[in-house]
């Protein structure tokens, strides 16, 4: 019987069986931010712990509410900072250089095929795009990493998606795991990875594969993962390219991390996207899920798009596309929230920052800070948002709020309308 | 280990997500203690009130399916440590939520829809959980009569209750 490509990790990285079932598994990443791993650093002091297991092991970066908006939030950054500090922890990434952790630490190589990846943070399963298993865990779990650079899970079951067919224009990687969020539902894939495969992901950039990845937790899956190819390589060279001597040995290399044909699936879907209407949500939760068409005419007051789902160069180009020569709704507040400096740099140089402003967009820095109510974009009660975030629970960006989720290009569209609206009809990537 | 058992408090929905649970806008705080008066602040659930008594006294908590989904916050289980509710009963939990819950040394018991079903049967009025943690057994008891349900937890689940956690428990070991 073959493996799948987290059993393959599972397999590598065991460190401990306690009891039938539970793994215990070394940590090659161990990543923290300001909201979850202040109360885990404090906890370490008072126990007279106050260590790492290995500094460079450990990415660190200011990335929920950046720059701090009181005294609360400048705390957590302080304790982050100090932490940082005194553990000699190179890779922090503060205020100027910060960016959301998903988007940016992806950018700066940290994440290899084969990785056990851990974060005090759900959306942690996005770096399975990667071909690693990556999962968002609990303080608890991130402060025994930061300490023993270990965590124990169940191992999990996969789920195979095979997804095929032609995307029509319009429709992009978020339509695509929407659709399969309403297919699997909340808890469709608890306790399970689910594994990406098929032409469409073959084909997709790795920016659209984390995106695809990002939103695994939605249905309660414990990494999203996409097998390591080609464009993988790419994406990672400047990182790899002194430890292969071209790009199809590492190609061949994290071949060995692949599924293989003979490997056990929990459950397997198959999912053609021709003529797949883009998708957008309606309820408070992320399977709540139905196409543009019937979504179409309602009225939002604010159009957000960033975060760690949908704020990479590549949507802030597909939303740009649209949004060129147009302004949005005099009754829309639009927010820009590109992922990274990085990002943001990029996004200038190419002319797309001018285009949402020209369009009445407020740029923000790189921060969370919306997604989840906290700041750079909060709504009143009996607000409506119409996001390109992951959670439209209830509260989610602002008490009494409403979320829409939906792709970026749904959400340039419903910007310039005031109301959800399809991209198809402003013609092939808003060319019309 | 903690105290597990005492007034029920009746959740009667699945996907209950951490958001509701505990509003991101706290997780500026740097104490569990000050999550404490804002626990299942934005549930959306018909006819319930936050401040309530019930709400109040309540040390169990009995819900349905995929309780704790969502965000990994860990304030979601401490904000119920600071309010002395150390067990949630449920027909399934998010993962994180679960993991989360033992990590602290609190009790997430998972049990038949079948189960559950008989446990909301005495919702209503005063109902009250006590658990018999070495026999893995819990019994509900209220006006409508009580009843005794076994209940299955890993092995490694029962270490983290005794150990007070996994820090302890995987300080020790490793």
């Amino acid at each position: 019987m073959g493996m799948t490509l987290s059993e393959k990790i599972f397999r590598s990285h065991l460190k401990d069986e306690p009891f039938p079932g539970t793994k215990v598994l070394d940590i090659d990443v161990v990543m923290c931010h300001e909201i979850t791993t202040p109360i885990a650093v404090n906890d370490l002091v008072s126990r007279g712990k106050d260590r790492v297991f290995n500094p460079e092991k450990i990415k660190v970066v200011i990335d929920h509410v950046t720059p701090a908006k009181d005294t609360k939030t400048a705390l957590q950054g302080k304790i982050l900072r100090d932490w940082a500090r005194r553990q000699g922890i190179k890779d922090f990434f503060d205020i100027g250089r910060n960016g959301v952790c998903h988007a940016i630490f992806p950018e700066k190589g940290f994440i290899r095929p084969g990785y056990t990846v851990i974060m005090g943070d759900s959306h942690t399963c996005t770096h399975g795009a990667f071909g690693a298993f990556a999962a968002g865990v609990g303080t608890t779990d991130l402060e025994v990493g930061i300490l023993k650079g270990v965590c124990a899970f169940r191992e999990p079951r996969t789920i195979r998606i095979d997804i095929n067919g032609a995307l029509p224009d319009g429709v992009y990687a978020k339509d695509v795991i929407l659709r399969i969020i309403k297919e699997l539902t909340v808890k469709g894939a608890t306790d399970c990875v689910i594994e990406f495969h098929g032409d469409v992901v073959k084909n997709m950039s790795m920016e659209s594969r984390m995106t695809l990845c990002n939103m695994a937790i939605e249905a309660g899956g414990t990494s999203g993962v996409c097998m390591p190819d080609e464009v993988t390589v790419d994406y990672l060279w400047p990182f790899i390219s002194a430890e292969y001597k071209d790009k199809a040995a590492a190609v061949e290399d994290f071949r060995k991390w692949w599924s293989d044909d003979d490997c056990r699936y929990e459950r397997r879907l198959s999912l053609d996207v021709t003529g797949m209407e883009p998708q957008v949500t309606y309820g408070f939760k992320p399977d709540e899920v139905k196409g543009v068409t019937e979504m179409a005419g309602t009225p939002v007051d604010q159009v957000y798009i960033g975060s760690c789902t949908n704020g990479r160069i590549e949507d802030l180009r597909v939303a740009a596309a649209y949004l060129k020569g147009r302004t949005i709704s005099p009754l829309v507040r639009g927010v820009l929230s590109p992922a990274t400096p990085k990002i943001f740099r990029q996004a200038d140089d190419e002319g797309l920052i001018r285009i949402f402003m020209d369009a009445g967009f407020c740029v923000t820095n790189p921060t969370c800070g919306a997604c989840l109510g906290m700041s750079n974009g909060v709504i009143a009660p009996g607000e409506v948002c119409a996001s390109t975030t992951n959670r439209n629970f209830n509260g989610r960006m602002g008490k009494g709020g409403m979320v829409h989720l939906m792709s970026p290009a749904v959400a340039a569209v419903t910007a310039i309308e005031g109301k959800i609206a399809d991209p198809r009809k402003y013609g092939k990537g808003g060319a019309v | 280990m903690k105290d597990f058992g005492g007034k029920v408090l009746f959740l009667d929905r699945s996907d209950i997500n951490t958001d509701e649970i505990i509003p991101a806008k706290y997780l500026t705080e740097i104490s569990k203690e000050a999550l404490k008066q804002h626990m299942l602040e934005d549930l959306k659930l018909e006819g319930f009130e936050p401040d309530a008594p019930a709400v109040r006294d309540a040390r169990v908590i009995v819900t349905r399916s995929n309780f704790g989904c969502g965000s990994s916050r860990e304030h979601a289980p401490w904000v119920f440590e600071v309010n002395d509710i150390n067990v949630v009963i449920a027909s399934s939990f998010a993962r994180i939520f679960r993991q989360n819950m033992f990590n602290c040394g609190m009790l997430a018991i998972e049990l038949s829809e079948a189960d559950i079903d008989s446990l909301f049967g005495h919702a209503g009025g005063d109902a009250s959980v006590s658990v018999d943690f070495k026999k893995n057994s819990l019994t509900i008891s209220s006006e409508k009569g009580s009843r005794t349900l076994a209940y299955r937890i890993s092995e490694f689940d029962k270490a983290l209750v005794e150990a007070g956690g996994w820090v302890g428990f995987a300080d020790a070991k490793y």
